[in-house]
């Protein structure tokens, strides 16, 4: 017997929504060997990881604060991936949104007034914009690509936050921590449960994801931004122009990402410190793929994403788990996705040993 | 002929080679056995040298002079003359073809097996590959022709097999029958004739192109010098020429796919049309089917619906206010497969999962379902069964007749003189004036795109570059 590959005649619909689960399950799987490696009782420490977090209600809000970033981004991204528009640079807008956000909430601290918070989001969406314009100005003038260029930016982001945290900006009563002023009442998101930290932008992903997903099924430009992605030969036949999609879907993802940059400085953090996300612009990019650059899929991706971070956090205090080991939860399961992947175009089949190929020289 | 060349394995079955049951599990052992292969579409590196491009199509090529030495020696033996030192780039279609074909005589075959080699030659270059051809299997070389042209099978041929849909229906000895009972051995029913328009008097020009010129689309594309013509309403032109002098960058400037300056180079009626968009263009009437169907006419990763908005979705009202009614794209996806006997599961199949044929008959359906004013339509029958073709030809001259001017670029000179009523000639980017179909012979159209009405010095050095080559 031996296991062959063959191509599908038309790609296979359910196994689209299946590889996700079966790479889901793989993860869970491995997860449980590297626990019995690491000499702990995979069991208990999978229960930690995966059950604990979501077994009380305040479990789940927390899920719905630590998804809401990825999910506003994965949805920004998902957009640009499907035409073919590759940004990988949106934990760098995310930064620069949250310093504009930032800028806005310093520079009226204290005062009161309900358009300061409306302020911080345009400040940060803008301010995203504003940094993915920049790999959008060098991919449509130069052509140069836009994966490095916006990886590279992300460092400048994290420069920029650096200078600015650790110099002009301090909290003149921190004790000379590298932090700004918490930010006042005015400036800080409403919380939609009390006694939670559920806040308004947890809401405002989602809204956004279903706004998405009509943008993408039901219009003309949604239909443009895939065409362009799928067929570029097409999208020039039908009259779409490559420059626009990508000008618009850089300029989206950068817009989103700011904002899930504004939520984070004025919701759970209430303040700009360095580490202000914990690689949400990253992990949005497995988001993104997990939930099949679908904004309904994505939903749900941002859930188990960020699932493994609270996990990762309870496990370390009970099981005594490294960091790192959210980090590989979540590469493998991107790892194992990819792998999977290969199911939807092609089928595995067992074949026996007499019908190989025999040859005669 | 893929399991015969060792590129796939037949899941049953056998293969005879001289006696002995054969199954080549690579093109590597296929040659071994003495087989050698001319695919349609040539595998060339542009950039390199013909005896380069041997080099790494042989399984263990000599050093490179004795190499350059068994060229000449081989191609001119065959009268097949090549310089082994110029780059791909450089030759036309029809030595790139000797190139292939000199590849495989340096293996010394057994049998050759040729798919479609005369879709991109004149007609002189033809009528030289078959004097080749003839001479190889006097040598006692076995050859395996496949064509859809039945003339050249009749010409060539001293057996033959049909094939439909991938079964063997017939065999025939091609000189005792007639091009038209092979052909509906070939598509299993009575042939439908065309029926041909009558002539029509001269009615007012609907399409016109004058001094168009169009910078080259990359480094092996053609520019465009000073192109004129125009088409009658209720009038089909023919754009002869061989692959690579200026069709691409021609169907592109026509479509709107590339814009061009000034506005009045080309236009619809008295309108200057030559700076707007494709989309732009569709809602003034003018309506495009390009060459390649897959990636290009429809995207094959979307269903047959989805298709419909790529160039239907203003003129057909499937998107009113940019929201896409799903139903009416899907209602206009159903016409299409009902009125052009599209084979397809229905709307939702996708486009990539229909065969050629099919997806060229839904391409060139759903342009012209928008009853188009002006029709420009590139390479219709491509690879396509001749059941097809026929239906396809039918909706083009359906269409002229009832008003519409329109424009068929091909390399199918039998398919322009079937269906167009003048024929223009397109060489090294340079249209020739077009003339009456009925009043122009083969032997001038193959002079025509063989480029001696050139004046450009560009033309000329070709020409001299030719004949030193000769």
């Amino acid at each position: 017997m031996s296991l062959r590959i063959e191509p599908r005649r038309e790609p296979s619909r359910a196994m689209v929504w299946l590889t996700p689960l079966i790479a889901i399950a793989l993860t869970v799987a491995s997860g449980w060997l590297l626990f019995l490696a690491l000499g702990l009782d995979p069991a208990e420490t999978l229960y930690q990881f995966l059950i604990v977090p979501v077994e009380s209600f305040y479990g789940w809000t927390e899920l719905g604060v630590k998804a809401a970033p990825l999910i506003l981004i994965a949805t920004g991204l998902a957009i640009g991936f499907r035409a073919n528009v590759w940004n990988i640079g949106a934990e760098g807008q995310l930064i620069i949104g949250a310093v504009a956000a930032g800028a806005v909430a310093l520079a009226f601290w204290g005062e009161e007034g309900w358009w300061i918070l409306p302020a911080m989001c345009v400040a940060g969406a803008l301010g995203g914009m504003a940094y993915a314009a920049i790999p959008a100005f060098l991919k449509t003038r130069f052509d140069v690509s836009e994966i490095l260029t916006s990886l590279m930016l992300t460092y400048v982001a994290v420069q920029v936050l650096g200078l600015l945290v650790y110099g002009p900006w301090k909290d003149p009563d921190g004790y000379n921590f590298p932090q700004t002023r918490m930010f006042t009442d005015a400036a800080v998101l409403p919380i939609l449960v009390e006694g939670t930290r559920l806040h308004l932008g947890v809401l405002v992903a989602g809204v956004i994801a279903v706004g998405a997903w009509f943008l993408m099924g039901r219009t003309v430009f949604g239909f443009q931004i895939q065409v362009v992605g799928q067929a570029p030969a097409a999208a020039r036949f039908a009259g779409f122009s490559r420059k626009r999609v990508t000008w618009f879907s850089l300029l989206l993802s950068g817009a989103l990402a700011g904002l899930a940059g504004t939520f984070e400085a004025a919701g759970p953090i209430g303040q700009l410190i360095p580490q202000l996300t914990p690689g949400y612009g990253f992990t949005a990019i497995i988001v993104a793929f997990l939930g099949r650059l679908h904004p309904i899929g994505i939903v749900a991706a941002g859930l188990v994403m960020a699932l493994s971070y609270i996990g990762g956090e309870n496990a370390q205090v009970s099981a005594g788990l490294p960091t790192a080991a959210t980090g590989v939860f979540q590469g493998m399961l991107l790892f194992y996705l990819l792998a999977a992947d290969v199911l939807v175009r092609y089928r595995l089949r067992w074949t026996s040993a007499q019908a190989k190929p025999v040859t005669v020289s | 002929m893929k399991s015969i060349y060792g590129l796939l394995q037949p899941d049953a079955g056998e293969i005879l080679w001289n006696g002995q049951p054969a199954r080549p599990a690579s093109p590597h052992e296929a040659r071994r056995l003495g087989i050698g292969m001319v695919f349609q579409h040539f595998s060339l590196f542009e950039a390199l040298t013909v005896a380069e491009n041997i080099a790494l199509g042989l399984d263990s090529p000599p050093d490179r002079r004795v190499l350059a030495k068994r060229i000449r020696e081989v191609s001119e033996a065959y009268g097949l003359p090549l310089d082994p030192h110029r780059e791909i780039h450089s030759l036309s279609v029809g030595e790139r073809q000797r190139v292939e074909i000199v590849r495989c005589l340096l293996q010394d075959p057994k049998l050759l097996i040729m798919d479609e080699p005369t879709s991109v030659l004149t007609p002189q270059e033809v009528e030289r590959l078959f004097e080749t051809l003839r001479r190889l299997a006097s040598e006692g070389c076995s050859i395996l022709y496949i064509s859809h042209k039945l003339h050249e099978i009749k010409a060539l041929c001293s057996r033959a097999t049909i094939m439909r849909g991938g079964k063997v229906v017939g065999s025939c000895d091609p000189a005792a029958e007639t091009a038209r009972s092979m052909a509906q051995m070939m598509i299993g029913a009575e042939l439908r004739t065309l029926s041909r328009r009558g002539a029509r008097g001269v009615s007012e020009p609907k399409l016109v192109v004058e001094n168009l010129s169009l910078p080259a689309d990359g480094p092996f594309g053609t520019a465009l010098k000073q192109i004129g013509f125009t088409v009658g309403a209720g009038e089909i032109l023919g754009i002869a020429g061989i692959a690579g002098n200026g069709q691409t960058e021609l169907s592109q400037a026509l479509s709107g796919e590339r814009r061009v300056r000034p506005a009045g180079a080309i236009r619809i009626g008295a309108k200057p049309i030559a700076h707007l968009s494709a989309e732009q263009r569709r809602l003034l009437g003018l309506c495009t089917v390009p060459e390649e169907r897959n990636g290009h006419a429809a995207v094959p990763e979307m269903s047959l619906a989805g298709n419909t908005l790529l160039s239907a979705r203003n003129r057909m009202k499937l998107a009113p206010g940019g929201l896409i009614r799903a139903g009416l794209a899907r209602g206009y996806a159903e016409q299409v497969i009902r009125d052009f006997g599209v084979k397809a599961r229905g709307p939702e199949a996708l486009a990539g999962s229909l065969s050629g044929g099919n997806l060229q008959k839904y391409v060139v359906g759903r342009e012209v379902l928008q009853t188009p004013e002006v029709f420009i339509v590139s390479q219709p029958t491509w690879g396509v069964d001749a059941g097809a073709a026929t239906a396809i030809h039918q909706a083009l001259m359906t269409l002229a007749q009832n008003g519409a001017a329109a424009v068929v670029i091909s390399q199918d000179l039998d398919e322009l003189l079937q269906i167009t009523d003048r024929l223009a000639v397109i060489n090294l980017g340079h249209l020739s004036e077009a003339r009456p179909t009925a009043e122009i012979s083969v032997a001038e159209i193959g002079l025509l795109m063989g480029g001696l009405h050139g004046t450009e010095p560009a033309a000329a050095e070709e020409k001299e570059h030719a004949v030193h080559v000769a």
